[in-house]
């Protein structure tokens, strides 16, 4: 009976388990050599979505495949590819919802437009008041 | 015997919300009705708040034949857990919301003596249908008190991430702040309901506005510090949807608490301060309805459930629509505001306003596009990147603002602002240079961040100068611990952002790793076991700069109800900044991942935070007891000059 409930207790517990049996990749939680390089690399990481979390970068989770994309963001950038590389490359891959900074698209105007835009009609509503303010 | 109870008195709560929300709207009609609206308002609050203190016990004694216990609780679970489970849960949460709500309206019932009476019956009727809603939610969709028949033999158990004595108060914090802005809603809704527009309504306004305020910038400050060692890697912000969800009524309350000074003190930006009210509590709603609809997948949203999204979203139409229908409808005949000078203290803070509703605008397209682009059938990420750019020239005008803004005159200032911000600004230039010189490898914001929080420090504190401290106003006082507080959060960030030292490697017991100024020896990996978790937990000896040792000890645990393994990083906080050391896995050669920061200032962030909410509590004070000694005031229809004084 025990080692029955012990078994069963193993089973049920092996999602969790599963993760920590697997050899992590090499650059998953180690950091590359060069201190340039590596910068560039970390900076690329926070930028990138981590597609199995909920909201988090691969920067910081604990996730095997946020250990995964971090070992390849490494990998690339070691052997000597451009962050902006690196980003094409995963987002011709997942598509643009792996990268946190949206570029510049039709789709993505909006956005970027936007700030602009709230600060010029505030300008406007701003400066409207004291005007008419004077003159009254 | 215990949630039927809870039940009943819900329903009776909602009932006596129906019979105030009656009772405002019939009006004059009925003659004089002072006698029912406090009493029903009073019942209300203690009705709701014996149904919450119900909720609690049935968790303390850990009922699972009560669906909700039996889902978010467990036997084993240490004591305080046990309670903070109660509201670490969606219904348990709204059940909160309601109570606040319903306690809020109770408060202002009782307490409130400087509206004129029809004023504040209409707030009460505004705050009733409130509620009216959020009852109606949470007995159609979310009754907490459902029992389960069977009951089963052992709980759930309650998210490992959420077990944590930070966290069990947090959430409470936080809806205590996001609730308080009902009442400035509600007064904002009354006021344009009775046109009672003019300084009496700031000042009733006020004291909830800084009370909601203050408890929502702890709120957001404990969480960012919880995310911060909890998580384990070292970040404090990270724009989760459901961060900006706290944080956009906290843009909208800043503004707001900014603008009802112009009206208390000169009856100026009339229209524009009702408009926040409305804004600052939608935002709470917003708020809400993204955590709890289950429209985001994040972090924090532990229910998810597309009913529930649209009742609240049903709700949220309603009551925001509502309010700004009567915002149009009425603002016409609210009479314009005093006049003031393009250079003067009203200015400054209208360009205070404007940078904060634009910050807001910012983070509320940023938190929504996703959505909306996602029903349109594009998929985009908004994050960090996108926030940081935005938001950073924002903040930094914002600081830039603060050098002369509390320095102005009310109504009209001479053009000798320029020299008193001779001061700050060389600062900050100064600064500027030293850092291009000793740290040319940061980044221009991050730079700029740390000379203008050096000018801002300086800044803060001129309006002390040539006072006597004495006599000076306590609601003074806190205006400039707030503002050194936002330069001190501010360097915090900048300090983060640029000189962080990070070393991760993987490591055999005896082995050292050097990080900025630290040594760090892994002495011993031991197995520990809490009341519900087991843990190995590595002994770090870390040396700074060859001195004596100081021990860490991070674990990573392993919870069995539900299966979840978490770090539990070990901080040792120095005047300086912190040293943070979190323990990994063990890789398939036995060596151990470590993970090790040295993040100078780092705390600067959130001592920042504590000042911004020490100095609104301060202001609060302050405006509490000059209160206490006013008389009504519609029997002192000349109430200006005594206020003006207060901030000039």
């Amino acid at each position: 009976m025990r080692v029955w409930l012990a078994s069963l207790t193993l089973a049920l517990a092996s999602p969790a388990l599963a993760d920590s049996a697997q050899p992590a990749s090499p650059y998953a939680y180690q950091q590359l050599e060069d201190p340039r390089q590596e910068a560039q690399a970390k900076a690329l990481m926070a930028e990138l979505r981590c597609l199995v979390c909920q909201g988090q970068s691969i920067a910081d989770s604990d996730a095997e495949l946020a250990g995964d994309m971090r070992s390849l963001v490494r990998e690339r950038i070691k052997a000597g590819e451009s962050p902006e590389q690196v980003r094409s490359w995963l987002i011709s891959r997942y598509g643009e919802w792996v990268s946190y900074k949206p570029g510049l698209s039709p789709e993505t105007l909006f956005l970027w437009v936007a700030p602009l835009l709230l600060v010029l009609a505030g300008g406007m509503l701003a400066a409207g008041q004291f005007k008419r303010r004077r003159r009254s | 015997m215990i949630a039927e109870a809870g039940l009943a008195a819900l329903w009776l709560a909602a009932a006596l919300s129906l019979l105030q929300l009656a009772v405002a709207l019939a009006g004059r009609r009925l003659g004089d009705t002072r006698a029912i609206v406090a009493p029903v308002a009073v019942a209300q609050g203690l009705l709701t708040l014996f149904s919450f203190a119900m909720l609690i016990w049935l968790f303390v004694r850990t009922d699972l034949s009560v669906e909700l216990v039996a889902a978010n609780s467990h036997s084993a679970k240490p004591f305080i857990y046990k309670l903070s489970a109660a509201w670490g849960n969606h219904e348990g949460s709204m059940l909160l919301w309601v109570t606040v709500l319903a306690v809020a309206g109770a408060a202002m019932a009782l307490l409130e003596r400087r509206l004129p009476e029809r004023a504040l019956h209409a707030a009460l009727g505004a705050q009733a249908a409130l509620g009216l809603g959020f009852f109606g939610f949470l007995l159609m969709a979310s009754n907490p008190f459902a029992r389960l028949n069977p009951a089963p033999v052992e709980g759930r158990g309650l998210n490992p991430l959420l077990q944590d004595p930070g966290l069990a108060f947090h959430p409470p914090t936080l809806y205590f702040g996001y609730v308080g802005l009902s009442v400035a809603f509600s007064l904002a809704v009354g006021a344009l309901i009775t046109r009672d527009v003019g300084p009496a309504l700031a000042r009733a306004m006020r004291p909830w506005v800084l009370g909601a305020w203050v408890l929502l910038t702890i709120g957001i400050t404990a969480g960012s510090y919880w995310a911060y060692y909890e998580l384990g890697w070292g970040g404090w912000w990270f724009w989760d949807p459901v961060e900006n969800a706290s944080l956009m009524p906290w843009l909208a309350a800043t503004a707001l608490l900014h603008s009802v000074n112009v009206l208390a003190a000169r009856n100026g930006l009339r229209a524009w301060t009702l408009m926040l009210a409305v804004v600052a509590f939608s935002m709470s709603m917003i708020g809400t309805f993204l955590v709890r609809s289950g429209i985001l997948t994040s972090v924090h949203s532990f229910a998810v459930d597309p009913e529930r999204g649209a009742f609240i979203l049903a709700l949220l139409v309603i009551y925001v629509g509502g309010a700004l229908g009567i915002f149009a409808a009425r603002i016409s005949t609210v009479r314009e505001g005093a006049r003031f000078d393009v250079v003067s203290r009203e200015a400054g803070l209208v360009g205070n306003n404007l940078l904060l509703s634009v910050l807001l605008g910012t983070v509320f397209i940023g938190t929504f596009y996703p959505i909306a682009a996602e029903a349109m059938g594009y998929a985009v990420s908004i994050g960090a990147p996108y926030f940081n750019l935005v938001t950073s020239p924002l903040v930094l005008l914002l600081g830039f603002l603060l050098f002369v803004g509390p320095l102005l005159r009310w109504r009209h200032d001479g053009g000798r602002i320029l020299r008193r911000a001779t001061l700050p600004l060389v600062v900050t230039v100064l600064t500027f240079l030293v850092l291009f010189a000793v740290a040319p490898g940061m980044s221009i914001l991050a730079r700029l961040g740390l000379a203008v929080a050096a000018g801002l420090a300086i800044a803060s504190i001129l309006p002390l100068v040539d006072r006597k401290l004495t006599r000076t106003p306590l609601a003074t006082w806190g205006m400039v611990t707030a503002h050194l507080g936002v330069a001190v959060a501010m360097t915090g960030a900048a300090a983060d952002a640029s000189f962080t030292k990070e070393r991760l490697a993987a490591v055999r017991v005896g082995d050292t790793l050097e990080v900025g100024p630290w040594q760090v020896r892994l002495a011993s990996i031991e197995p520990v076991a809490g009341p519900n978790w087991t843990a190995l937990e590595a002994k770090l000896e870390a040396r700074r700069s060859g001195g004596s040792p100081v021990i860490l000890k991070p674990q990573s645990r392993y919870f069995s109800d539900p299966p979840t393994e978490t770090n539990e990083a070990a901080i040792d906080t120095l005047l300086d900044g912190q040293l943070y050391t979190v323990l990994g896995r063990q890789d398939e050669s036995g060596r151990w991942q470590l993970r090790l920061w040295w993040k100078p200032l780092v705390t600067f962030i959130w001592l920042g935070g504590a000042l911004i909410a020490l100095g609104g509590l301060l202001a609060l004070i302050g405006r509490l007891w000059r209160e206490r000694r006013r008389k009504p005031v519609h029997a002192d229809p000349e109430p200006v000059h005594a206020d003006a004084e207060v901030l000039a």
